[in-house]
């Protein structure tokens, strides 16, 4: 007598789907996953894990993470990432020591494949959540991520 | 033969004095006609409206809410840009039955129309046969998929529409069967009388059990008339393009889409009419007013709708064999052996009648 248990577990099976679907449809009004951009410019955040442009975030001191080892250019498969560095004198040990003078990234080359972070050993690049970027001239696109006057965060490299 | 709203009176005596008997019933049918096409036009594109509103609903998205209040132009403005669309289509295409497919198919959906009781009087041909009429027609609506499939000359729209045939020929067994079963109880296919009958009680109510286990095959089958998923493998998308319809664009798809939406409409107006109690208030609150009957009749009809739309977004699309396996191996035994059951309660009086 399979044949009638199949129809019944057949019908239980459909209604428990709509029930689902059902509490969905009620709930789906508070729960409303679509974004109503323009409108809630104001009041949208945007999620930890959305992939918008690269940033280096820099303490209150005005101080990054960035050693300028080069590792994100290398990793970089299309060259997004430009880094112009220059030997200088190290304040605590009186050694030559490199640092970035330009840390320059093109967003309009990036296709937001995040080896460049995963790559960085000290934390230095993130991602940032802004994609507003649409500008009339594709030169705006190309950033300078470490501020003027920034410096190397203390210990960093140790 | 038709019998007009109250409201209409007036116009039938004025027409009828202002020229000859022939041509006043001439301009009444015209009449008629435009109205239903209005109805027509209006209730598919409402009912493209809801669709989407209720499949975000169902998503967690919020649908169409720009165009209009709450997106109630929406639907409107798609047909106006449906209507200034190229009408493109293939170069081997057979002209004369690929530009006659969308007519078939929104003809019959408008033929339907007119025999459903709206209310007492707005009920444009009381047909005696209005049941068998009923059925007839939504498998003639089948042909007009057939031929637009065959003549785009297109192997995906071919495949939809064989599909199609396939779909309808198995389910149009199962609609006819159910609704026989309910003419068991009331004895006449004429759906006027169909609803005297249900001033006892609506039939669900009347013929209890067998009635529940026809309303649910009716629903299932009925959905599968209608083409929508879980039964839409005539055009589904991931495996065919758009089906029958994939060469077909502009004003011709168009219809082919409000006639899917009007189909859906009827489907849940039979059952509203055989079913529930057509135009009849619950327990009779509202018999004074005759006017209300439309109301009540597309309250009904548009909560068997929100059913089959809850069908639509709830259930993965059936395969072929998986669809022919549940017509032929389940809801047709059931279907017979439920009209045994019937047949033996209206035999031995056990109906419920209030």
């Amino acid at each position: 007598m399979s044949y009638f248990s199949d129809i019944y577990k057949g019908i239980k099976t459909l209604l428990t789907g709509m029930s689902v679907t059902g509490k969905y449809f009620l709930t789906s009004r508070k729960g409303a996953i679509t974004q109503q951009y323009p409108d809630n410019r104001d009041t949208l955040k945007m999620f930890d894990r959305f992939r918008g442009e690269v940033i280096m975030p820099h303490d209150e001191e005005n101080r990054h993470r960035c050693t300028g080892c080069q590792k994100c250019e290398i990793a970089c498969p299309n060259g997004t990432i430009e880094i112009i560095w220059d030997r200088g004198i190290d304040e605590e040990t009186g050694k030559k020591k490199k640092k970035i003078d330009q840390f320059v990234y093109h967003l309009s080359m990036c296709t937001m494949c995040g080896l460049c972070i995963d790559v960085c050993p000290t934390d230095a690049i993130e991602w940032g959540q802004n994609f507003e970027n649409s500008v009339y001239d594709r030169t705006a696109l190309t950033r300078v991520l470490n501020k003027p006057g920034s410096k190397l965060m203390p210990g960093v490299e140790d | 033969m038709i019998r007009a709203l109250s409201i209409t009176k007036g116009i039938h005596d004025w027409l009828f004095s202002i020229m000859s008997e022939n041509a006043a019933h001439l301009v009444e049918m015209i009449l008629i006609a435009l109205v239903y096409l209005a109805i027509f036009a209006i209730a598919g594109l409402f009912l493209v409206l809801i669709e989407r509103r209720v499949a975000a609903w169902f998503q967690l998205r919020i649908g169409p809410n720009r165009v209009g209040f709450q997106g109630l132009l929406q639907t409107m403005a798609d047909a106006l840009k449906l209507l200034s669309k190229e009408l493109t289509g293939t170069e081997k295409a057979d002209k004369f039955l690929y530009n006659l497919a969308p007519y078939f198919v929104i003809i019959t959906a408008l033929m339907a129309l007119a025999v459903i009781p709206f209310t007492q009087d707005f009920h444009a041909f009381d047909i005696n046969i209005g049941i068998l009429f009923l059925i007839a027609i939504s498998s003639i609506g089948v042909i007009g998929i057939l031929l637009g499939g065959w003549s785009s000359n297109n192997k995906f729209a071919l495949i939809g529409a064989m599909r199609s045939g396939v779909q309808t020929i198995s389910y149009e067994l199962s609609i006819g069967l159910s609704l026989l079963t309910m003419i068991l109880i009331t004895g006449t296919l004429q759906l006027s009388e169909i609803v005297e009958v249900q001033k006892n009680g609506w039939l669900i109510v009347q013929g209890h059990i067998p009635a529940i286990i026809a309303f649910m095959i009716y629903m299932i089958a009925g959905t599968a008339e209608t083409n929508r998923a879980p039964f839409d493998m005539a055009e589904a998308e991931s495996e065919l393009g758009a089906g029958f319809h994939t060469e077909y664009s502009g004003m011709k798809f168009a219809y082919f889409f409000l006639a899917e939406f009007i189909n859906m409409f009827i489907i849940a107006a039979i059952a509203t009419t055989v079913f529930f109690g057509a135009w009849l208030s619950p327990f009779g609150i509202t018999e004074s007013i005759p006017l209300l009957g439309v109301f009540w009749f597309l309250a009904k009809a548009m909560v068997l709708v929100f059913l089959m739309m809850w069908f639509r977004w709830t259930f993965p699309r059936l395969r072929v064999d998986q669809l022919l396996t549940l017509e032929w191996k389940y809801l047709l035994p059931l279907n017979l052996m439920n009209i045994v059951i019937m047949a033996l309660i209206v035999w031995q009086n056990l109906t419920i009648q209030f």
